[in-house]
């Protein structure tokens, strides 16, 4: 699958490489900045990696405000991390659930854990071993875009699907 | 005329090394009565305290009083007497004059064995007489104490509401970009002086909260990866997980008696319950069960009553207010206003519950009476959210993100009365303590 084409057909991957764009120019530098993930760069992310995940995969989906339900557009990019987990079955996941600063720390602690919840949940429901499943809520404390605008809430109303590193 | 200070009760062995000898207040003419809508600050004269350490003593004493927003300190240089003898009555013409209705004279000298010895009168001005007088002993380190412990004194006298000065603040020092903010606890006394860190900064904590013996502190901190509940000695620094369980645990507090900490517990289903876990026997107790987000629990001062927050009322996860027994009994929304409701925490008087309210795009910390009635409130802007109750029900503290970052604010309940408190970085989640002793 070419990585533009996956680029352009999915309006998930392009909020994503906005946000990432943002967090890149808000931070003097970040592992996930556009450059790093080699959104600008030549050569396609070796099959399999972390970087093919995040890149060709797309690694977060977003939710509405004070909201847990998965949207469309997040189950389709949901769907294609179950098929890509499902083959490549060495990873362990944390999926981490974010909420943006429109609400009081500890409420957004608990919506977090709902999202993650829910984002798992979904895994499970196409086929991910829930063994393979762990959760942690960020609450509104790791934004990753930070000005003050909807634009920005928006981009941090999300659940991040991380690999946590090879298992068995 | 010359008066001497009477030692008619010696409160015994206060901790910190401070001691005090107490007399008899004179009838009091003086009062200002806090309870009516519309305070006017009563001015008051604070010469310089004698001795060596005597002014910096007075300037605590007085920015104490300044930013309760009830006294309005008058500018030593209108002072038509110069105190010489703080023991001495004062010519009270002489402060007539310039419209002060109390006088504060005091002293601070070195005694034999190196602690400092503080005294102060309170003159009433107009009516003619001392009305206060007491001398507190303590050692180099808790100057800044015996300053505010004389500011309690002078506002319990004149208001008859405890103080709620000589009194410490926890919260969450925050440094760093907004996507990698490093969060660490810290603990400092209610002015802002003497701060110091009790975490490194390494992991996210949040929520401190202060136990009613004041020595520990309950907080939620990702150190062991997993977001959970802790412990924390003030002074020894050790620090101990509360209760096992699997899930992220968080928004802890004390009970009023100290034995226990409520706190929500996250159900696999992506729900929040909420538990309370007995400290001494670690048994655990659930109060509420419910397909929602239950959190923020907060009991009122006897411990016969909760107020949380929670979304179980439908809509698209709309957080209101709850009231349930101690045991989970009988839980009733009390929130009716019209916008989202959360971080309920009921007063140490038991009369009012704090809250912070989303209403219009904006967050306002607001009261309102613990049956929901009489919703007043007190401070609104774009970011702000988390108070906490001074000891005496009378102020509440919490964060203002104006942009950049949170800060302290402070704010009375007349809502007129609004104060920064001021901190070196970016600050939030401030819990104050009870009085200290």
């Amino acid at each position: 699958m070419g990585r533009i084409a996956a680029l352009t057909r999915n309006p998930a991957m392009i909020a994503l490489v906005a946000a990432l764009a943002i967090t890149g120019c808000a931070s003097k530098k970040t592992p996930n900045s556009a450059a790093d993930l080699g959104l600008n760069g030549a050569g396609a992310a070796t099959p399999g990696s972390a970087q093919d995940f995040t890149v060709n995969i797309g690694d977060r989906i977003f939710f509405d405000t004070d909201s847990s339900s998965i949207r469309a557009d997040a189950q389709t990019t949901l769907g294609r991390q179950a098929q890509w987990l499902n083959q490549y079955r060495q990873y362990a996941i944390v999926i981490e659930g974010h909420a943006d600063e429109r609400g009081t720390r500890e409420y957004n602690l608990a919506l977090g854990a709902r999202r993650a919840a829910a984002t798992r949940d979904f895994l499970v429901s196409k086929g991910v071993a829930a063994n393979r499943l762990k959760t942690i809520s960020y609450g509104k404390e790791r934004p990753v875009a930070v000005c003050d605008d909807i634009s920005c809430w928006s981009q941090n109303r999300r659940a991040v699907t991380t690999l946590s590193g090879a298992g068995s | 005329m010359k008066f001497i200070l009477k030692p008619l009760l010696m409160v015994a062995a206060m901790a910190m090394g401070i001691n005090a000898v107490v007399t008899l207040p004179a009838r009091a003419t003086l009062e200002l009565n806090v309870n009516k809508g519309n305070v006017e600050p009563m001015p008051i004269a604070i010469p310089d305290f004698q001795g060596g350490l005597g002014p910096q003593i007075s300037e605590i004493v007085t920015a104490d009083l300044k930013r309760s927003g009830l006294f309005a300190p008058i500018d030593k240089a209108a002072f038509v007497e110069k105190i010489a003898n703080p023991d001495a009555q004062p010519r009270f013409d002489d402060w007539k004059v310039i419209n002060a209705q109390a006088l504060v004279t005091g002293s601070v000298s070195k005694e034999a064995d190196g602690r400092i010895r503080a005294q102060y009168r309170l003159w009433d001005i107009f009516g003619n007489q001392q009305m206060a007088g007491e001398q507190f002993f303590a050692n180099d380190a808790n100057q800044r104490r015996v300053a505010h412990i004389i500011a309690d004194a002078i506002y319990e006298k004149i208001t008859g509401e405890k103080g709620y000065f000589d009194t410490r603040v926890v919260f969450v020092d925050e440094s760093g970009a907004k996507n990698a903010r490093k969060k660490r606890l810290a603990i400092m006394d209610q002015d802002g002086a003497n701060v110091r860190y009790l975490s490194d900064g390494r992991a996210i904590v949040l929520t401190p909260r202060f136990s009613p013996n004041r020595q520990e502190i309950t907080y939620m901190s990702y150190e062991s990866g997993q977001p959970k509940v802790y412990l924390l000695q003030i002074e020894t620094g050790q620090r101990e997980l509360v209760g096992n369980f699997p899930g992220m645990t968080f928004a802890p507090r004390f009970s009023p008696d100290g034995q226990k900490v409520i706190m929500s517990l996250l159900r696999d289903d992506g729900n929040s319950n909420i538990f309370a876990m007995d400290l001494r026997s670690r048994s655990t107790t659930r109060l509420t069960d419910s397909t929602a987000i239950d959190t923020s629990p907060s009991y009122s001062p006897d411990g016969s009553q909760v107020v949380f927050t929670s979304d179980r009322g439908g809509g698209s996860g709309r957080s209101q207010i709850y009231v349930m027994g101690g045991d989970g009994s009988n839980p009733h929304r009390i929130s009716f206003g019209d916008g989202v409701y959360s971080t309920p925490v009921w007063s140490p008087r038991g009369d009012l519950i704090a809250f912070t309210k989303q209403s219009g795009g904006e967050f306002q910390i607001g009261v309102m009476k613990t049956d929901g009635s009489g919703e007043r409130i007190l401070s609104s802007g774009f970011q702000q959210e988390g108070p906490t109750w001074a000891p005496n029900g009378r102020v509440l503290m919490f964060f203002r993100d104006s942009g950049g970052g949170p800060k302290l604010v402070s704010v009375d309940l007349t809502g007129r009365n609004e104060q920064p408190i001021p901190t070196a970085n970016y600050a939030s989640d401030p819990a104050w303590s009870p009085l200290l002793e």
